[in-house]
């Protein structure tokens, strides 16, 4: 009887965790093959990986320049992100008083505003600056500097920070910002991992805002060009597959390497 | 004396501190949602804008595709967020037991989907759902069913497809929240509750979903923060069609203001629609699950 409810564990668990692969397995078979037995659903590996590649890279949607875009996108915004936020979390966590337990939570209402509600006057915001207008990177990067989530993460985590090392630094004549600097931001290492693991992948699958900020060619992003690619009349679906490899490949890595922080970067969210 | 300067030193450094992010998110969420607001008194064309007061609400009841926005969005919450927690509520209990082979590879598995983007999971769906694609020659294949199913065309399988496509991909998220919670639940419990013979039906109803009840209130309510925004997979997967049939509120709000000729002061009004929604609906959610807080 015990036996039968195991077996039945595992069978339920082996079939969830195949449709979970499933799709990825999916990709990488049908990047190997030509559009057409994509759509028919082949599961044998082709040999069109070179020309899919080939393809991708030389098709007019300029494929290497929005992985450029992506990558300076992501990347500077995950470190303003982070220099805002640990200020930020430090900082409403460290030096509390009633004022800006206040201010934090009205910040922490932001989370509950729907972007699409932030489109219209963000778009007419940017259409109006004459430097860091639309069509450019810092577009995309400003608006997701600050977020409350990041916020919420660092303070969390500065609950668990030991404040007498505090007192010690200032016994030995640091002054507040170097305490943050010096004793602060090398503990928490952990913490930084995570807020940075959750940032660049949120900032490189983004898609909404990029889609409505960067208009021109020049400038896209890879969630839009695979989005212009999936959506085109009749889709290179091998093409189509390489890209999406490729794209999936930076977080994908970040997974793996970084499965702990990944995790923790989550679940910060929820704890105390 | 010299306390309350350092005090005053404190909070000096306390706004320090605090200001930058505060400075942003008023200009990039508060502000912009008072000219929303603002918007949406207004109507015209592009930047051309008239005063019009409540105008642009009251066109919303009459209008049909706004309505069939809403349905949808609707639907994909109620039929999408529960089947998705409860199946990831089941999984995390089953990998839970600490008897269990292969535990890290099951959960890395189930996790996976999370590492994909949005866009690119969506148009992996479409080609999977494509009507001569894999997902029916498979259910032909299997005799499950005798003709292709029209997953994009037909205007029910479209949501189907739109809530299968969300479901695999934030299962394993939820997931990971609930197997966090069940780490902190003492087995004692459930020994206690074992030898007072309680089975595991029961366990599960009595001790794991009360103990675990803060958690499922807070991925209740991210899911449907999340579900009121679709957007994402709508435009990739089915374009919000057949016709109208798979739109979602987000998707309205864009096609309107972006799409069709521009018109900022009734998009505005539309996207105030989900802000309402996500107000009252967080609300309910605390309400029932009894949180003080």
């Amino acid at each position: 009887m015990i036996k039968v409810k195991n077996l039945f564990k595992y069978i339920f668990l082996s079939i969830i965790s195949i449709i979970s692969i499933f799709p990825f397995a999916w990709m990488l078979i049908s990047m190997t093959n030509k559009s057409v037995d994509v759509s028919k659903g082949s599961l044998i590996p082709g040999t069109s990986l070179f020309e899919n590649i080939r393809n991708l890279f030389s098709s007019d949607l300029n494929f290497s320049t929005s992985l450029w875009n992506s990558a300076k996108i992501a990347i500077i915004t995950t470190i303003l992100a982070l220099i805002v936020a640990s200020f930020a979390g430090y900082g409403f966590e460290i030096y509390r008083n009633k004022v800006r337990d206040r201010v934090f939570n009205i910040l922490l209402l932001s989370m509950m505003v729907p972007f699409a509600a932030l489109m219209i006057p963000l778009f007419k915001m940017f259409s109006t600056f004459k430097v860091f207008g639309l069509n450019t990177a810092a577009a995309v990067i400003i608006p997701s500097i600050s977020t409350a989530f990041l916020i919420f993460f660092f303070r969390q985590n500065t609950k668990s920070f030991p404040k007498d090392i505090l007192e010690a630094g200032r016994i030995d004549g640091l002054n507040e910002i170097q305490i943050f600097t010096r004793i602060y931001v090398p503990t928490m290492k952990s913490t930084y991992a995570a807020a940075a693991i959750i940032t660049f992948m949120s900032s490189w699958n983004n898609y909404m805002w990029p889609l409505i900020a960067l208009q021109s060619p020049e400038n896209r992003t890879v969630p839009l060009i695979i989005s212009t690619m999936g959506s085109s009349y009749s889709p290179d679906y091998g093409m189509i597959m390489a890209g999406i490899v490729i794209a999936t490949l930076p977080t994908a890595i970040v997974f793996f390497l970084m499965q702990k922080h990944f995790v923790a970067g989550m679940l910060g969210s929820v704890k105390g | 004396m010299k306390k309350s300067r350092l005090n005053k030193n404190y909070d000096r450094a306390g706004w320090l501190f605090t200001i930058p992010s505060i400075v942003i998110i008023i200009s990039f969420v508060f502000y912009p949602m008072i000219q929303a607001f603002i918007t949406s008194l207004k109507s015209g064309m592009g930047n051309n804008l008239k005063f019009v007061g409540f105008a642009n609400y009251s066109r919303l009841f009459t209008d049909q595709i706004f309505k069939k926005s809403v349905t949808n969005t609707l639907i994909y919450l109620v039929v999408q967020v529960p089947i998705m927690i409860i199946l990831a509520l089941f999984i995390s209990v089953i990998l839970n037991d600490k008897n269990l082979k292969f535990k890290g590879f099951f959960r890395t598995a189930i996790f996976l989907p999370c590492v994909t983007s949005l866009v690119a999971y969506s148009v992996i769906f479409k080609s999977l759902f494509a009507s001569d694609g894999l997902m029916n020659n498979f259910l032909v294949n299997i005799h499950l069913i005798s003709s292709p199913i029209e997953w994009m065309t037909s205007p029910f399988w479209a949501k189907i497809t739109i809530i299968i496509a969300i479901t695999w991909r934030w299962t394993g998220y939820n997931m990971i929240f609930y197997l966090a919670g069940l780490q902190n639940i003492d087995p004692g419990i459930y020994e206690a509750a074992k030898i007072d013979g309680a089975t595991g039906v029961k366990q599960f109803f009595y001790i794991t979903v009360p103990l675990l009840k803060p958690i499922i209130l807070f991925t209740t309510v991210m899911s449907t923060i999340g579900t009121l925004q679709l957007f994402d997979e709508v435009m990739n997967i089915t374009k919000g069609g057949p016709g109208n049939a798979s739109t979602t509120i987000s998707q309205y709000i864009y096609n309107l203001s972006f799409k069709y000729s521009p018109n900022f002061g009734y998009a505005a009004a539309v996207s105030y629609i989900i802000v309402i929604m996500i107000v009252i609906l967080s609300l309910i959610q605390f309400k029932v699950a009894g949180d003080e807080k």
